[in-house]
């Protein structure tokens, strides 16, 4: 993991990175193409995934009866907070962002590489120790065990040096997320092959684009907060500290500032990455482009302003509390557009039921059952009763595990064959579907009734009348998690065994399949296509194209 | 004779906003209610769950269709119609959710000022009770503001104004512990009399906890440095459980306790005899909410 | 926080024509980079953006225990607040002297911004060490002091930027005339800087 290191810096590279290792060992070091870094945000997260998904393992096993008997309380909290952090600041921020975003936006703006590509590797390469440094924390000082959120005063007093730990990691996670999205607005904005207009993108540039300004607005607000909770516990001030005269509820305001908007982090992305998946394999035009691009504007803005919906019972003004309902039900608007339109480009298609096809509508079904939930949840009086309960575990897990992370599952089976040249086997991936489906609606749908009827989140222990549900729930997760195992066997076996997909097996017309499978180093051999439909299907003629001759741009550029 | 498609549409949405609304009234997921705003809170799920049905079902329908109706046939390799939007048809599905959320933002308002939680609870709490503020006094904890007029934070709270019973919370790990300062009774239970209002005042000697009741639809973050105060009234006699909702360290989870809501007349009587005999017996009563694992 | 702004600017210097050439993008460069850092202040802005709001916060929620309530000497910030505006001009001066080639004049000016900033720093110090509060003796100590002195650490890599420049400058040199963007993104980090103490003398001081 560590082959790559800084003096890489030092050394002057020549044109065209002559020097740079090649073959799998440009995997393994500091290389500035966007290609091997996106690659290597995917593969590293998802190590951190299987990691995140263990400790998940750990939960539902610990809650599989209503004693604390499976590991020690305070291990519990341990766990659960790793896994949140992990699974949140390791696995979906990286992989839909830095993954696919340093992946495919080059190809989308039809440039041969990021703004920053030194920038860029700069960033992946924070992840890795900032991932280990958490992870190892635990078997050396334990790690921090206040949650996610780490609320003040129970983070100052929980161990100091778990606490401080967890801080510096999250502290160049966040960081790392900054230079990702630095990089994505300037590629966005500035890097465009001449020609192409903004409105010709395709979605997930706007999606990577709404993302990055949200990241840069946000995550810097997180990091002062962090600096001041450090302060807290080191140099012992009373910003958070009570006792001090410092106050709570300013920390979860600052928090919040970054944790919400950070959930849209975690799913506009994926939200882009599913409208380039349904045209292609329902081969229709994306319905109602404007108002995609719009209402992923006007979700940006809402989710800066909404952040309070975390704090109904913490003692906020009742005018706040109006507003924030206000403003975050009506996030539901903009979202809505999209799920409308998606349902829009699905009719009077050609629908092709593979699995990145069953893993995008899934996709659809879990994420709109999760918002529904959560416009529930924006309004006060019924968040009274099921804040910090069940209930919002499974709304979250119904969002970033049925939405965000179906997503991935679907983009790679989209797009593996353009990063290895190989197709993924359907029937594997068809198993891999139906049992993640299954396993995680029965894992999270019961969350839901749990917690409204009386059982609190990040508990060991609970009322033996929830014993039964909460079995189906770890039953649920164990089918998620023997899921995994055809996925990675597929993965493995179909790089080296897999049918040769060629250039363009989906004839999809967005630019990064205008070129070989996988692709080469600065991405086409000829000068880069112009695409001025990406969704233009049905119109163009869309089969046969000449793809390997690298410059379709006379084909493309029929306006 | 071919039935036309907006029938066929217009059939289908009634059915779905009929099956909607009835697994509203019909589908109960709550447990019982059992205190004077859990009827109201009850009311407002009946209409979340139905709009949610109907969206959910609508969708998942619609989803579904597609799928079957047009998925593609063998050997087929054409593309779909070239249809790249419809500003109608856009217009019109920004226009339902807007007006649903509008709907229903409009609605929880309602449902939560009938429930106290627009009730500006700063000033007017101060004032009221001004003379059991001094009970309170020696658990201030550490408020650093000038001790005249505590910040008070507002929970929620429908008060009948007349013969509020005043109830002393105090929270840390990993126990409530509550005081009547009328009787001077100090317990680890929680007892209230049906149908009177009851004005718990919060504070927490350590980190944050959250005093939550199932039955009651009530919760409210115990906050240290700041004193919160929640209203209810209970309605159905029965021993409910009380729930720490706020993860507080490692006991977290065991940190419960009860509230038995007892008819007038019982309550009086538990006064009565839990009163303590001139040496208030606050130690053997603190003794009994110790975590027991 | 700071050592990513270093990261940052260093990414940016190390890398002008190497990646240009590695991507042949050449024409486009110079103005993605002051993009990107640009953005970066924004990110930046943000941090104390998030400052500034808890410390209001703070201040119209917990008021201090009664007897802490300090009067800030005055003389000695606003000193400070016209030596950094000063420095904001003279940087100026540095940019348009470097457009015309007289890397002469650019050095100078250059240096006289780098020496306003020691100064200011030197100021700072002294402020520090007369106050009558410490780290930690409330909650106005603990905000006046995380606040001046996240914004101390941005002046003094301003002034590191500064004078790395400086050394850099010359008719053939990194910087140039042709080649400025080594001072224009220093200049635009500066100017960042100064804008920000304004809003933080304005806050902590005069408020
Ligand atoms: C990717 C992550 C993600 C996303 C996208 C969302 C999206 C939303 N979330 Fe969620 N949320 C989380 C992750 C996410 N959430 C997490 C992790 C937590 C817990 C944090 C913690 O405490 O640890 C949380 C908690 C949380 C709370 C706090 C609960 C509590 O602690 O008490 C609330 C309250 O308002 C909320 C609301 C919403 C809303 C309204 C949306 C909306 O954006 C949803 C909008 C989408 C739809 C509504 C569906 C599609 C729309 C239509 C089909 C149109 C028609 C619909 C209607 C008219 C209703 N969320
Ligand atoms: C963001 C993404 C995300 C994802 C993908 C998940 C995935 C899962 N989560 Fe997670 N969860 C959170 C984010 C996420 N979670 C957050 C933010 C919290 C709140 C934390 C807090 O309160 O602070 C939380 C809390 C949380 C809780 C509540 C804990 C509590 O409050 O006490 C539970 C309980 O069931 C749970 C379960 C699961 C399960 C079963 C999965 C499953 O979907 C996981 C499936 C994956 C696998 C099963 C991996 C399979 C692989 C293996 C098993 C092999 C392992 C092998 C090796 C390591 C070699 N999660
Ligand atoms: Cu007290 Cu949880
Ligand atoms: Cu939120």
């Amino acid at each position: 993991m560590t082959i790559a290191s800084p003096q890489d810096l030092a050394v002057p590279q020549p044109p065209s990175g002559q020097l740079q290792p090649q073959g799998w060992l440009r995997y393994f070091s500091f290389s500035l193409d966007h290609k091997v870094i996106g690659l290597q945000y995917i593969v590293t997260s998802f190590l951190f995934y299987l990691i995140g998904g263990a400790l998940a393992g750990v939960i539902r096993t610990e809650l599989v009866s209503p004693m604390s008997d499976f590991v020690s309380r305070e291990t519990y909290n341990e766990v659960l907070t790793l896994h949140g952090t992990i699974m949140i600041f390791l696995w979906i921020v990286p992989v839909v962002n830095g993954g696919f975003g340093n992946y495919l936006i080059p190809f989308y703006v039809g440039a041969r590489d990021m703004a920053f590509p030194r920038l860029n590797a700069v960033a992946f390469w924070m992840i890795p120790p900032a991932g280990l440094l958490l992870i190892a924390s635990h078997f050396i000082t334990g790690s921090a065990q206040s949650g996610w959120t780490a609320y003040p005063p129970l983070s100052l007093t929980t161990p100091a040096m778990a606490q401080v730990v967890w801080i510096i990691s999250v502290l160049l996670l966040g960081g790392s997320s900054i230079f990702g999205a630095i990089n994505f607005i300037a590629t966005v904005m500035k890097m465009r092959r001449p020609g192409l207009k903004l409105m010709q993108l395709p979605m997930y540039c706007w999606a990577m684009l709404g993302t990055s300004i949200l990241a840069v607005l946000s995550t810097p607000v997180l990091a002062g907060t962090l600096l001041l909770l450090s302060f807290d516990i080191v140099a012992h001030t009373g910003f958070f500290n009570p006792t001090l005269g410092g106050n709570v509820v300013v920390y979860q305001h600052l928090f919040w500032f970054y944790s919400h908007p950070a959930v849209y982090i975690m799913v506009l992305p994926a939200f882009g990455l599913v409208s380039e998946i349904l045209p292609v394999h329902a081969r229709k035009p994306l319905f109602g482009y404007s108002t995609m691009v719009y209402s992923i504007m006007a979700i940006v803005f809402l989710g800066l302003i909404v952040w309070a919906h975390h704090m109904f019972t913490s003692g906020t003004p009742p005018w706040m509390r109006l507003f924030f309902t206000i403003a975050t039900a009506f996030i539901a608007v903009p979202t809505g557009i999209k799920f409308f339109n998606w349902l829009a480009t699905l009719w009077g298609g050609k629908i092709a039921l593979n699995s990145a096809m069953l893993f995008a509508c899934a996709f659809i079904v879990n994420f709109v059952f999760g918002g529904i939930t959560g416009v529930a949840l924006a309004q006060v009086p019924f968040d009274i009763h099921v804040h910090d309960t069940y209930f919002v575990v499974g709304h979250f897990h119904y969002i970033v595990y049925g939405g965000t992370v179906f997503v991935i599952f679907s983009a790679i089976y989209h797009w593996y064959p353009k990063f290895t040249g190989k197709m993924l086997d359907e029937t594997l991936g068809k198993i891999h579907f139906a049992l993640t489906f299954i396993g995680f609606n029965l894992c999270f749908a019961p969350q839901h009734w749990l917690g409204l009827n009386g059982m609190p989140r990040r508990v060991a222990e609970y009322d033996p009348m929830f014993t039964t549900l909460n079995q189906l729930s770890s039953v649920g997760a164990l089918l998620m998690a023997l899921s995994t195992l055809p996925f990675l066997i597929n993965v493995i076996r179909s790089f080296s065994h897999g049918a040769v997909a060629g250039d363009n097996p989906w004839n999809a017309l967005t630019p990064e399949w205008l070129t070989t499978s996988p692709p080469p180093v600065e991405n086409w051999k000829g000068e880069a296509p112009l695409v001025a439909h990406p969704y233009g299907y049905g119109q163009l003629p869309s089969a046969g194209l000449p793809v390997d001759q690298a410059t379709g741009q006379d084909v493309w550029t029929g306006s | 004779m071919p039935i036309p498609p907006s029938l066929i549409t217009f059939l289908v949405g009634m059915a779905l906003v009929l099956a909607g609304l009835w697994l509203g009234q019909n589908v109960s997921l709550l447990p019982v209610d059992a205190s004077v705003n859990a009827p109201v809170y009850d009311e407002l799920f009946k209409v979340l769950f139905s709009i949610g049905s109907i969206l959910f079902i609508g969708i998942l329908g619609l989803l579904l269709f597609s799928l079957v109706r047009f998925r593609r046939r063998e050997g087929d390799h054409s593309d779909g119609a070239p249809i790249e939007g419809n500003l109608p048809l856009e217009i019109v599905w920004t226009a339902i959710p807007a007006v649903v959320v509008l709907f229903i933002g409009i609605y929880s308002y309602d449902i939560y000022d009938r429930m106290g939680g627009m009730t500006p609870l700063n000033d007017h709490s101060a004032m009221v009770h001004a003379a059991s503020m001094e009970a309170s006094a020696t658990m201030q904890v550490a408020n650093a503001a000038t001790s005249e007029e505590p910040r008070v934070w507002g929970g929620i709270g429908v008060r009948s104004d007349k013969d509020i019973l005043p109830v002393d919370l105090t929270a840390l790990q990993f126990a409530f512990i509550f005081h009547y300062p009328g009787a001077n009774i100090t317990s680890g239970e929680l007892h209230v009399p049906a149908h009177r209002s009851v004005e718990l005042r919060m504070k927490a000697n350590d980190v944050i906890h959250a005093f939550w009741v199932p039955q009651f639809r009530l919760k409210q973050d115990i906050i240290p440095g700041q004193q919160t105060i929640l209203t209810f009234t209970a309605t159905r006699p029965g021993t409910y459980p009380i729930v720490c909702a706020e993860l507080c360290g490692p006991y977290h989870g065991g940190m419960r306790s009860s509230v038995v809501v007892h008819e007038p007349d019982d309550f009086e009587a538990w006064l009565q005899k839990n009163s303590p005999a001139p040496p208030p017996t606050a130690s053997v009563a603190q003794l009994d909410v110790l975590p027991v694992a | 926080m700071d050592t990513l702004a270093t990261s940052l600017t260093s990414d940016a210097k190390a890398s002008p024509h190497q990646d240009a050439t590695d991507h042949g993008v050449a024409e486009e460069h110079n103005d993605v980079r002051m993009f990107g850092l640009a953005t970066f202040l924004v990110a930046d802005g943000m941090t104390f953006a998030g400052f500034f709001a808890a410390y209001l916060t703070f201040r119209a929620v917990n008021p201090l225990p009664s007897g802490s309530n300090y009067e800030l000497e005055l003389v000695l910030p606003t000193i400070n607040t016209a030596l950094l505006i000063i420095s904001s001009l003279t940087f100026h001066r540095a940019g348009r002297a470097l457009l015309t080639s007289r890397i002469h004049d650019c050095r100078l000016w250059l240096g006289v911004s780098a020496a306003l900033g020691i100064a200011f720093l030197v100021g700072q110090m002294v402020e520090y060490f007369h106050l009558p509060f410490g780290l930690t003796e409330n909650l106005f100590a603990s905000t006046f002091y995380a606040l001046t002195g996240f914004h101390g650490l941005h002046v003094t890599l301003g002034v590191i930027c500064i004078l790395v420049v400086l050394f850099q400058v010359g008719p053939n040199g990194k910087v140039s005339a042709i080649k400025p963007f080594g001072l224009e993104a220093a200049e635009l980090y500066w100017h960042f800087v100064d804008g920000i103490w304004v809003v933080l003398y304005g806050l902590l001081y005069l408020l």
